[in-house]
């Protein structure tokens, strides 16, 4: 990867989509046309409760299906955590009428590719096929989310599999570690504290017995969401769905996390990780924002075009003053998702130029935020971030799976499919009066977290202060 | 927070290189691949699909990688890709940069081993402003004093950095030992000595003598003409010089045979990288041996390395192989990470692996399953215009023919259980396994 593009990119790509095949991006950025409308679904619900949404793309003789269980990592219950992604990986394990790990041997051997995923608020599970397998892999996601059958002798292996991918994604990269101790820094109820992958010591006790209740529980009809999109029309996917989906009954009702509040947040906080194996310091910092789950599309919207402004790409206003101006830092940006069930965090990321101490980019950064605060955005700067976002709805069209997960997380993050397709027309309507309430709203430094990576403390420092400490001298710890 | 936990890292089968991958019947319509040539006389070929507003194009100059990079000044190749956006003509790197973001113009340079390339993604509306831009940044970049030391500083970070992974460490280990002396076993992204030693004169030395018309392929797909698109090519490419620079490498002479190379570093998972030569993209048993490799490693959770390492024995969560094919080298290569306690299971199973089927091949059913993903799952893969575009550049790059996507599904249908048997006994070599290691790998005996 280029390190330009790498240093201009959003940061944490690996935290949105891990792997090679990956969701570009849950931002609903979407269509600039002459209808505000996107994509086009076209939808039906069955009577036992499942959503469908049918996305026609007829470009080539292809088909997406994506099914969407509205239950993630912060639905783990308390003390298991990592188990929605543990159950993801056991949803490959079998059911009554397929052996264990055959799903895919199928799916391939019928020209397909499938893959899943875990999110916070959302399981997805999904295969790209040539059209004429569709009504294949319908049958096969059906019997699944029915007929789960998992032997012991295979949920075993798979726990060690999902150890070893902890180990993979975050105890191998200290920037990760970081991240993770962030996370359960900024949220102080909410489960977004909870890695997706679970914390080690608990990952490692669940039972299949956990995840067989987990999924009793979650994976049912009125709980989930079919995406399926390409060369294919409402009329020809409703009859499969009506067969292959249609017996499978209703589960119980399930009421999200509706009474899960943060309480206030009155202190900032601040996390330091030293390791001997970093060897470029980066500074972030997380602030507590509002959400369109929360019902706070208008806020989300006015962030949307900020994070724009603020901090995506080289012509952004933290780019220019730390980068190219003042030449403080090698790279910096920002990252907002409003597409979240809760409370979600409007993020800073830096890395310093070499000599540059993290307390001198600290106070660039709060200096930037704070001109923002005190003067706002310019129409020209909202203007054009506008153009940005909802050009980005037409680059978005140009595959299979934007749509499809667009429609996807809308749906399992409280939204409706009107929110994704009046999206543009809301873009259009923020105004930089917005954007500045958002800001000040957003930018409280008691509502947040600053982490920091740097590398291991040399041994001389740090001896110096632990005996500068010992005889309680405060005359300087040495350079 | 948002975050995305994946059940497999798909991994792109060579996707550096027109791929193994393999197509199914398309629709005539849908892949009409129309050559093009322009007034002034570049060629380029093209699909047109106006659904979308948008079109991508894409191009590669042949000898401009980074394999061709002086001697002491490496990673110059990668350090244009990452400099030509910054300011050209008139505009300076801001001005650039502005153009690009507010039309929301994506132009994207890379220099990979062997050659140079880049992508251009736009909405119709900008196909003019697109080409003017891509003209200058490949004829009049400025390589102004700020952005290059902004671009250097970025890039001596990028140094220091890549030793914190760990499989970044492991391979770059492997291919020392595989390739010797040969260029393509040097740090083709440059070093801390290296990248301060690349002068601004180097720079435009490389843009006057790598892009040139001869060595340039070029497609395009969407919402475009053919008109349009031969106005694009003579705006963007017209005036570039018609010869380039003629240097080429050696073939490599691939070593490192049987070798085990253990780097110490403390953590807890240790990454292997493994493998050994293979064939290039042209050999006639290129199609069987990515079926036999696609049995082996390179069909993500259906092959037998993820079988028995990841699925049977929880040892690793990603484990696969993969044909590398270079200009003048071929590889066969993976990875696996395992804990540092139980890595030498997963290096003995590969082994045992890789013997076994050197040995007695694959099956007829994995032969039939094989090519039944093969044929069928390339189109799945061409979702968009860029990697329609890459696709179109790939094929000419590698002189397939432009009735290529029509052929290919005869050509993997072509080969024979007998074919892929003989192909894995000479192709798949477990003596000739080279692994490097980084972590603690306990029980695994280095050999140098």
């Amino acid at each position: 990867m280029k390190v330009i593009d790498f240093f201009k990119a959003k940061p944490r790509l690996w935290r949105r989509f891990l792997g090679v095949c990956a969701f570009a991006g849950f931002s609903l950025i979407l269509a600039l046309g002459a209808r505000a409308a996107v994509f086009n679904p076209k939808t039906f619900t069955l009577n036992n409760g499942l959503k469908v949404v049918v996305i026609e793309n007829h470009r080539m003789p292809v088909v997406r299906q994506m099914l969407f269980y509205r239950v993630g990592s912060a639905d783990d219950p308390p003390g298991k955590s990592g188990l929605a992604h543990y159950l993801e990986h056991l949803m490959f394990k079998g059911t009554k009428t397929t052996k264990p790990n055959e799903f895919s041997k199928i799916v391939a051997r019928n020209g397909g590719r499938d893959n899943a995923f875990t999110s916070s608020d959302a399981t997805g599970y999904y295969q790209t096929v040539a059209r004429d397998r569709l009504e294949l892999v319908m049958r096969m996601e059906a019997d699944r989310m029915a007929n789960l059958v998992v032997d012991p002798k295979e949920a075993a292996p798979e726990l060690k599999v999902v150890v070893e991918e902890r180990r993979s994604r975050t105890d191998n990269r200290p920037a990760a570690q970081l991240e993770e101790q962030m996370a359960a820094a900024l949220f102080l109820i909410y489960p977004y504290r909870i890695p997706i992958i679970g914390w080690k010591h608990e990952l490692e006790k669940l039972t299949l017995a956990d995840a067989m209740g987990f999924y009793r529980k979650y994976y049912a009809p009125n709980n989930a969401v079919l995406v399926v999109t390409g060369d294919i029309t409402i009329d020809q996917v409703r009859p499969l769905a009506v067969k292959y989906y249609g017996p499978i009954p209703r589960g119980p009702k399930i009421t999200r996390r509706s009474n899960l509040m943060e309480p206030p947040q009155r202190a900032a906080r601040r996390v330091v990780l030293r390791s001997k194996r970093v060897r470029e310091p980066r500074w972030y910092r997380d602030y507590v924002a509002p959400s369109r789950g929360q019902g706070h599309g208008r806020l989300a919207d006015a962030l949307e075009v900020l994070d724009v402004i603020l901090g995506t790409g080289a012509t952004s206003r933290l780019y220019r003053a730390l980068v190219i101006e003042k030449k403080l830092a090698l790279s910096v940006g920002s990252y907002y998702d409003a597409d979240m069930l809760g409370p979600t965090s409007f993020g800073i990321y830096a890395r310093p130029k070499q000599g540059v101490t993290w307390e001198v980019l600290e106070a660039a950064i709060e200096a930037e935020l704070a001109k923002l605060l005190d003067h706002g955005v310019t129409e020209a700067e909202v203007k054009a971030a506008k153009k940005r976002l909802l050009a980005g709805a037409i680059f978005a069209r140009d595959s299979l799976r934007r749509g499809a997960s667009a429609i996807g997380t809308a749906l399992t993050t409280g939204q409706t499919i009107n929110d994704v397709e009046n999206w543009p027309d809301q873009i259009k309507k923020v105004t930089p009066g917005e954007i500045l309430k958002a800001a000040q709203e957003v930018f409280r430094v008691e509502r947040s977290v600053t982490g920091l990576l740097l590398p291991a403390e040399e041994a001389g420092a740090a001896a110096k202060k632990r005996a500068a400490k010992a005889d309680g001298s405060h005359k300087g710890e040495g350079k | 927070m948002i975050a995305i936990v994946e059940r497999a890292m798909n991994v792109r089968l060579g996707v550096l290189v027109l791929c193994s991958v393999i197509l199914l019947a398309l629709p005539a319509q849908a892949m009409r691949i129309k050559v093009v040539t322009s007034p002034k006389g570049i060629t380029g070929w093209l699909i047109e699909s106006p659904t979308v507003p948008l079109f991508s194009l894409s191009f590669t100059f042949r000898g401009g990688g980074a394999a061709l990079d002086p001697a002491g000044k490496e990673g110059l190749a990668d350090f244009i890709s990452s400099l030509l956006d910054e300011g050209a003509g008139s505009l300076d790197a801001q001005a650039f940069q502005a153009k690009l973001e507010n039309n929301s113009i994506r132009m994207r340079f890379s220099a990979g081993a062997d050659y140079f390339s880049g992508s251009i993604r736009a909405l119709t509306e900008y196909q003019s402003l697109a080409g003017d831009l891509l003209h200058m940044a490949l004829t009049q970049p400025r390589f102004d004093a700020e952005p290059v030391a902004r671009i250097r500083a970025q890039y001596l970070s990028s140094v220091r950095r890549r030793v914190e992974r760990p499989g970044y460490s492991a391979r770059r280990a492997w291919k020392r030992a595989i390739f010797k002396d040969h260029a393509y076993g040097r740090d083709l992204d440059g070093t801390k000595a290296s990248f301060k030693a690349i002068v601004v004169g180097d720079l435009k030395k490389f843009v006057a003598t790598r892009f040139a018309r001869d060595k340039l392929i070029v497609a395009a797909v969407g919402d475009i003409s053919e008109t349009e698109f031969g106005q694009m090519m003579d705006r963007a490419f017209g005036d570039l010089p018609a010869h380039g620079a003629t240097k080429t490498l050696p073939e490599a002479k691939i070593s490192g045979a049987g070798k085990v190379i253990v780097t110490e570093r403390d953590i807890p998972q240790s990454v292997a990288v493994f493998g050994h030569g293979g064939i290039k993209r042209d050999h006639p048993d290129y199609y069987a041996a990515t079926m036999v490799n696609y049995v082996l490693g390179g069909g993500g959770l259906t092959s037998r390395l993820a079988t028995e390492i990841r699925e049977k024995r929880g040892l690793a969560y990603s484990v696969y192989s993969r044909l590398v094919t270079m200009k003048h080298a071929g590889l066969i290569t993976g990875r696996v990470a395992t804990a540092n306690a139980r890595i030498a299971e997963s290096i003995a199973l590969i082994r045992e692996q890789w013997a076994k089927i050197a040995k007695f091949g694959i099956t007829a059913e994995e032969l039939r399953d094989t090519k039944s993903y093969l044929t069928g799952s390339f189109f799945t893969r061409l979702n968009s215009t860029r990697r329609v575009a890459g696709l179109l550049v790939s094929i000419q790059l590698h002189g397939m023919g432009i009735d290529y996507l029509e052929r290919r599904n005869q050509l993997i249908n072509a080969v024979s259980l007998d074919d892929v048997r003989r192909v894995a006994r000479q192709l798949f070599k477990p003596e000739d396994l080279t692994f490097s290691i980084v972590g603690r790998p306990k029980g695994v005996k280095p050999r140098p």
